[in-house]
């Protein structure tokens, strides 16, 4: 018996990413390179707003995020406001700014759950991928969420500075006492892409991570849900992203665009829709942006005659246009796709142990607001 | 609607009616014993055994041992 209701076209899931005010620097930060040129942030009052237009038409789950959401001096008001509206409240966070004082206000305003990133099992790269002193402070904070009872999921991307270290990651969280920890291999987008050299593990290294990730679930059982996210450049058939363009996922950035992916102003030729100018039901259901990749009559070959494209979808519209630079084309991680080489050459090279990886006039490109500025 | 971190499921009505009984007092047995009454029909043990086990392998449920309430 599968548990599973069929599901309609609805918002159910609103990203609000608050701020892109961060203290961290992490190389891998989904998002987008140029946020230097975001306009002013959203105010307490738009958000609100936001929230309750979303919960109308149907949002239940709420991911707060970033940046770095507690950069945001109201985000007990908007936690207590989302609450009152019925939400599931997630708080994605570093941990930076999160004291007693914040989180007993949090909690108060009736905060559901903390997503808590690590970069790493070791302060020395925790520190260095951050650009930060934080590895010692996340531990704290950790013990805080769990002295409040909230539940916790621990947070790490994955990649070929640190996957070897999965297994004192996944011990970290158990230490820590998360409930779960997601694994999250990284995703090709924004910062990660422009690193893309020093990030994507080689096929060893992944094989490896995911024999340890076998090895801790069948030890450690229902005490730690680990929740893997593979690399998708390994694979040979694309990722069925974010459910569906503009099927279950709404992300609003700080200045209130709405979007269907965190990474999709990325794409040429498309408008999305500002929040401070349309509802967020006029944004989802009549907005050009939203309706673009919806269905399947946008498809080319290979995937229109395929029939596996009521599971993929496609893939993703984003990986396509960065590696064909055509948003419409089959994603190419496809290996049905024709522009599949690209992925392979990339994947050959990462693995090849004559190439030197990264070149050296490609040092690894920290997010800050001034290497944004400067790639703008 | 299933809420939890990272996630969420939107249930068929069988599943919503099993799980909305999970209420941390009832026990497996009680909670069978409901359904069939409510439902008129005394075949749901399996349906509802096997959908206990998945959701909890899920994380949806966690169990509550009787001895410590």
């Amino acid at each position: 018996m599968s548990a599973e209701a069929p599901v309609p076209l609805l918002p159910m899931w609103l990203v609000a990413e608050l701020t892109y005010r961060c203290p961290l620097h992490c190389p891998f930060c989904s998002n987008p390179v140029d946020f230097a040129r975001e306009r002013a942030e959203l105010t307490t009052t738009e958000w609100c707003r936001i929230f309750t237009q979303a919960r109308a038409l149907g949002a239940v789950q709420l991911g707060l995020t970033g940046g770095e959401p507690l950069s945001r001096a109201d985000l007990e008001q908007l936690v207590a406001e989302a609450h009152r509206l019925g939400y599931y409240t997630n708080l994605i966070t570093s941990g930076v700014g999160l004291n007693e004082r914040r989180m007993d206000g949090l909690k108060q305003a009736g905060l559901d759950h903390v997503q808590l990133s690590f970069q790493d099992s070791t302060r020395e790269l925790n520190d260095f991928l951050s650009s930060t002193r934080t590895f010692d402070l996340k531990r704290r904070t950790a013990a805080l969420i769990k002295e409040r009872g909230l539940p916790m999921v621990m947070n790490c991307v994955i990649h070929r500075l640190n996957i070897d270290h999965v297994a004192r990651i996944i011990d970290l969280a158990l230490e820590i006492g998360a409930e779960y920890l997601e694994l999250a291999n990284t995703q090709f987008y924004g910062w990660a892409y422009l690193n893309r050299e020093h990030l994507l593990p080689t096929r060893a290294q992944l094989e490896r991570s995911e024999a340890v990730v076998a090895d801790y679930r069948q030890r450690i059982g229902n005490r730690l849900q680990i929740l893997y996210v593979i690399s998708d450049y390994y694979e040979t058939r694309p990722k069925r992203c974010m459910n569906g363009w503009g099927t279950t996922i709404m992300v609003v950035t700080p200045d209130g665009t709405a979007l269907p992916c965190h990474a999709a102003r990325v794409l040429p030729g498309l408008k999305f829709p500002s929040l401070r100018e349309v509802s967020v039901q006029q944004a989802w259901r009549d907005s050009a942006a939203f309706n673009r990749f919806r269905g399947d009559q946008w498809m080319p070959e290979p995937c229109r005659s395929c029939p596996e494209k009521t599971k993929d979808l496609g893939g993703c519209r984003c990986q396509a246009f960065l590696l064909t630079g055509d948003p419409v084309a089959t994603d190419p991680v496809c290996d049905k796709s024709p522009e599949h080489g690209r992925v392979l050459e990339i994947v050959r090279r990462q693995n090849d142990p004559g190439t030197q990886l990264p070149a050296p006039e490609q040092p690894l490109v920290f997010r800050s607001p001034e290497n944004s500025a400067r790639l703008r | 609607m299933l809420l939890f971190p990272e996630g969420m499921v939107r249930l068929n009505a069988s599943a919503a009616e099993i799980l909305r009984r999970c209420d941390g007092t009832r026990s497996t047995t009680e909670i069978i014993a409901d359904l069939e009454q409510r439902f008129q029909s005394d075949a749901v043990a399996t349906d509802v055994e096997a959908f206990l086990q998945s959701a909890t392998k899920d994380g949806w449920l966690e169990w509550r041992d009787p001895a410590a309430t």
